[in-house]
């Protein structure tokens, strides 16, 4: 299996699905 | 004294272009850059004139930027590591900058000391610290979307 951060979009992908799915832990821990 | 927040915004901000900015030359340029170099015999151009400059602007404006944030947070700080009501953006991006910063002088400068001979490596400890280096950069990258995403929801982002 390929490492995603060995190209530099991957990077950027796993950066905006971490930036997604944080939004969502955020969202539950202020009730919202 | 009631400019004081302001000036620690600024400061925080300056150190942040820097730092971030910096990180996002390596990824996106200097990995690159590289690689074309040494299949032209220039790599050591880099090496040698660029990467050491960069590194050093690199990790100091990196502690400043959270030396700026945390002078920022201020009586907030507890608040915001521990994810206390109306700080759990500001605790996220928080946490993230923290960690990245671990990973500038935990992993990626003791790592790039080795790569750019500074400090005693054989090839084979070289090597394994050019990938260890790479990786964690990598990470910081990864990890920045969301810090700058969480430092700019606590104000302008609702949920």
């Amino acid at each position: 299996m390929t490492n995603p951060l060995d190209s530099l979009w991957g990077t950027v992908i796993v950066g905006l699905v971490l930036t997604v799915i944080l939004y969502f832990v955020v969202r539950t821990m202020t009730g919202g | 004294m009631e400019m004081l927040p302001g000036i620690y915004r600024w400061i925080h901000i300056l150190a942040g272009i820097m730092w971030i900015g910096l990180l996002y030359y390596f990824n996106f340029v200097q990995v690159a850059a590289l690689k074309a170099a040494q299949g032209d015999g220039t790599a050591a151009g880099i090496t040698k004139h660029v990467a050491p400059r960069a590194l050093f602007y690199f990790r100091w404006a990196a502690l400043v930027t959270w030396l700026a944030g945390a002078a920022l947070l201020g009586s907030n700080f507890v608040a915001a590591f521990t994810f206390q009501g109306g700080f759990q953006k500001i605790g996220v991006g928080a946490w993230l900058g923290t960690i990245m910063l671990l990973n500038v002088w935990g992993v990626i400068w003791p790592n790039q000391k080795k790569i750019l001979g500074l400090v005693q490596a054989t090839d084979e400890q070289k090597t394994k610290a050019r990938r260890t280096a790479f990786l964690a950069s990598r990470t910081n990258t990864a990890l920045s979307i969301p810090m700058i995403f969480f430092m700019v929801a606590q104000t302008h982002i609702p949920m």
